[in-house]
């Protein structure tokens, strides 16, 4: 594999792990106050939907982003309903909203635009355009280092910074803030917060606002960025995918990065290798194409170290007498 | 009376739980500087009262009065700014959390953290000199013995400015040399002029520190008198509303042959933790051994081993013949064939199956018998007229076998217990925590009972953490600490102080250094039982 290739399945790792960042940190920020989010696969595609279609039907990448996030927090927010103020099982109800994302999506798309189920293909200012980072063309000619920053830094969308950007501000947010204090205590130990004066109810909803509004970039990314257009469970396991990533990060965010790039790389080397070859017997492009998830199964089934999750994690909380 | 306003004064508090009256009606009046000690029954309505109090519920009806000034506790938050902190039974920390964490919970002074954990850590240093209440601040709170996890819980509430500090049962969790530490925290509190209110149920705590007490009975405060003018037997029949024995009547043992040789019992739990480290000791007919320690130190493990519900290795003899400890015939059904009754410590979920009803439940663990089996199926008939006579003999209230195990009360639960086990005539009965969370009505016909089976020539092994059943039950006593037995001592020949020692792990006298040895000792336990990280 030679130097140029190399960089390119990166720059792919780099783009296809973007929506996985965005939707792991979205986990990662409801899972710590304590409401597991099954859901993550739902809102990403409703978000993927709304961005796409409201960026076919403005002309405007901005407006998409916009209805991505609006739907995906209203998705949220009915979570938040159903397992927080009604005190419901936090699994089933990820599960009914991921079924109503399903069936909603293409519903609309075909109602909207006749397609079968999917959205016009979106141009111009439709999809977000690529950034070229300063200096990118000229230290083009820097060898090694010129074309990592020109391939691999350089010449992404804003969304892919914006992802990025989040795993310091999320650790941040996290370990500095009195609010992620709060956050990370609500979702261990829920009747400490009660006690102290502080709402539960009112952290775990801010939680999920902030977890919709992740999975909106996460869907909007995949519709108006990655790819030009929706089209049906164009989300493809990703919400799933990025649970996976979460639990093996240990709910940490620079973990998370890490684990949603080996997750993108999976990706990135089974589409630019669709058989690969090694003396005489070829694994064939299925095997590719399954990798992410057959490490999603082994992450789940626990064979990488005990990961201990918070421990409010699912249950709602009630006083106790 | 003295002319100040009382720190705290309630008028007329009433709750109802749907049909239950947990408060009726009830005044009272804490003064200030002084400890007031709540004492009652399980079930009297002390927490919920406290809990109006820390604004967790809402009262019906009555109004509270904090330093004169009638004031509204709509949550916790007005509780705390009113200055009132509370240490409830069951810890409200974030266990991953460090020390300074979670004492600034909620008390942050703005929306970063930094400024806030450096004040902290200086009004905690301060505090700590001020009051004996050291703790590391940058300790995890898991790995904290719970005798310094009850200090962070003081903590919380001193750097709160709390200067009413409430007490939810705070020893039920402590070694008593723990206890004595914590009474002497109290004391200089106390003497700086704050106000405490001790809730509990153990006579001899109100005795040794309270100023004042107040005894609820049923949701009703029954009467407040001073300290020094009333005595445990008094509170006692306050409590109960009738006349109680504190002490058990029995005649001395007399034991017979050995009926279960315990030797070198070992186990480690699903952490990787050992648990019991070696456990040796003999048991004969007609006596009752009584194992002492703080809960966690291996004595629930104790008794699963023995009653069938934990694997170990070792060797274990009944009336001669050794048990499988692991494969087939080492369950709990094995044991009870085998001849030894279990009355488990955690009786709603070990004991009794909550929802089913009391004839049901009186004859799981022994199902299998053939006078319970008519054919391919149970003799209902048989075994519901069986457990109607078993309720009867062991003043079930109310006597009825077709109620759901969770419609009794606590004492009553224990006794459909006991009946299933003890009518069973086993050789050997362990026994754990026979009267926790039973009213001492109950108590009193219990410990008759487990007296009696003695007296009929049973082997019995009691685990209890509270001291005062072992002295009252046991004829030798074995401490229990960290997976290992510490000692045994006869309970005439010794006393509250060295037990506590042992209970702490300390097996020699240290005189005047006791919380250090002790410190050092749950220090090492503590440190041995983190789970390996993985």
């Amino acid at each position: 594999m030679d130097f140029a290739t190399l960089l390119q399945v990166l720059d792919s790792t780099v783009r296809l792990a973007t929506p996985l960042l965005l939707a792991c940190l979205a986990g990662l920020f409801s899972e710590r106050s304590g409401v597991i989010d099954i859901g993550l696969e739902g809102k990403m595609l409703i978000a993927a939907f709304f961005s796409a279609a409201i960026a076919a039907l403005t002309g405007s990448v901005w407006m998409g982003l916009g209805a991505g996030i609006v739907s995906s927090v209203l998705l949220s927010g009915l979570h938040g309903l159903a397992s927080i103020t009604f005190r419901g099982n936090q699994l089933i109800s990820g599960v009914a909203l991921n079924f109503l994302a399903a069936g909603l999506t293409v519903l609309i798309a075909q109602d909207w635009f006749s397609q079968g189920g999917r959205t016009p293909s979106l141009m111009g200012a439709g999809r977000w355009e690529a950034i070229t980072l300063p200096f990118a063309e000229t230290l083009r000619a820097v060898p090694v280092l010129g074309p990592i920053y020109y391939e691999l830094i350089s010449g992404h969308s804003i969304l892919v910074y914006v992802a990025l950007l989040c795993v310091p501000a999320t650790w941040w947010v996290l370990f500095r803030t009195r609010f992620g204090l709060r956050l990370r205590a609500v979702g261990e130990a829920p009747e400490a917060v009660d006690t102290a004066g502080v709402s539960v109810v009112g952290l775990r909803y801010a939680a999920i606002v902030i977890c919709g509004l992740l999975c909106g970039l996460a869907g909007s990314y995949l519709a108006t960025g990655l790819q030009a257009g929706f089209v049906k469970d164009m989300t493809a396991g990703r919400g799933y995918i990025a649970l996976a990533a979460l639990i093996f990060a240990k709910w940490r965010p620079w973990y998370a990065l890490m684990a949603c790039l080996l997750f993108g790389l999976l990706q990135a080397v089974a589409l630019r290798y669709q058989n690969i070859d090694f003396g005489g017997i070829t694994i064939p492009v299925q095997v590719m194409d399954a990798l992410p998830y057959i490490l999603t199964v082994v992450i789940l089934a626990g064979f990488v170290g005990r990961a201990i999750p918070p421990r409010a994690g699912g249950e709602p909380y009630v006083k106790e007498r | 009376m003295t002319d100040t306003a009382p720190a705290i004064e309630l008028k007329g508090i009433s709750k109802a739980f749907g049909p239950v009256q947990a408060n009726k009606d009830i005044s009272i009046r804490v003064m200030p500087g002084t400890i007031h000690g709540i004492i009652g029954e399980n079930g009297a309505g002390k927490s919920t009262l406290m809990s109006i109090l820390y604004g967790f519920y809402k009262a019906d009806a009555g109004e509270i009065f904090v330093a004169g000034k009638k004031t509204e506790i709509p949550d916790s938050q007005a509780a705390i700014a009113a200055g009132i902190g509370m240490v409830f039974q069951h810890f409200k920390l974030v266990q991953n959390f460090t020390v300074l964490e979670n004492v600034i919970l909620g008390a942050e002074d703005g929306r970063l953290l930094r400024p806030s954990l450096a004040k902290a850590r200086g009004v905690l240093k301060q505090l700590a000199e001020e009051y004996g209440l050291s703790v590391d601040p940058d300790a995890p709170v898991e790995t904290l013995s719970v005798g310094h996890q009850q200090r962070v819980e003081i903590l919380k509430a001193l750097y709160r400015q709390a200067d009413i500090l409430i007490l939810d049962e705070p020893t039920g969790v402590l070694t008593p040399a723990e206890a004595d530490h914590l009474f002497r925290i109290l004391d200089n509190l106390r003497a700086e002029g704050k106000t405490i209110i001790l809730i509990t149920h153990k006579l001899r705590e109100i005795m040794e520190i309270t100023d004042t007490v107040s005894v609820m009975r049923r949701g009703q405060m029954t009467a407040t008198v001073k300290t020094a003018e009333t005595d445990p037997q008094q509170l006692a029949e306050l409590m109960v509303g009738r006349k109680v024995l504190l002490q058990v009547d029995k005649a001395p043992a007399q034991p017979g042959a050995t009926v279960l040789e315990v030797e070198n019992l070992r186990h480690v739990d699903a952490d990787g933790v050992e648990r019991l480290r070696g456990i040796s000791f003999d048991l004969r007919a007609g006596e009752i051994l009584g194992v002492a320690g703080v809960a966690g130190n291996g004595q629930s493990e104790l008794l699963e081993v023995l009653g069938g519900y934990r694997e170990a290795t070792g060797n274990v003899r009944l009336n001669g013949t050794p048990l499988p400890l692991s494969g087939p015939g080492s369950d709990g059904r094995a044991r009870r064939v085998a001849g030894i009754g279990h009355v488990p410590e955690d009786r709603q979920r070990e004991g009794l199956i909550m929802a089913y009803t009391a004839w049901e439940n009186s004859v799981f663990g022994y199902h299998r018998d053939p006078g319970n089996q008519s054919g391919a199926l149970m003799n209902n008939a048989a075994i519901k007229s069986e457990a109607a006579g078993k309720m009867e003999r062991f003043d079930v209230r109310p006597p009825n076998p077709n109620l759901k195990a969770a419609n009794f009360s606590g004492g009553n639960q224990q006794k459909i217990v006991l009946a299933r086990e003890i009518e069973r005539n086993p050789d050997v009965l362990l026994i754990g925590q026979p009267t926790r969370g039973v009213d001492i009505g109950a108590i009193e016909f219990i410990h008759q009972e487990i007296i009696r089976l003695r007296d009929a020539g049973k082997a019995i092994l009691l685990v209890s953490v509270e001291l005062d059943e072992i002295f009252a039950l046991s004829d030798r006593i074995a401490v229990m600490f960290d997976g290992r037995i510490m000692g045994e001592r006869d309970p005439s020949q010794t006393d509250q102080r060295e037990l506590g020692l042992l209970m702490a792990g300390v097996t020699e006298d240290p005189g005047e250094n006791a919380i250090a040895a002790i410190d050092a000792r749950l220090e090492e336990k503590e440190n041995r039982k983190q789970p390996r990280h993985g």
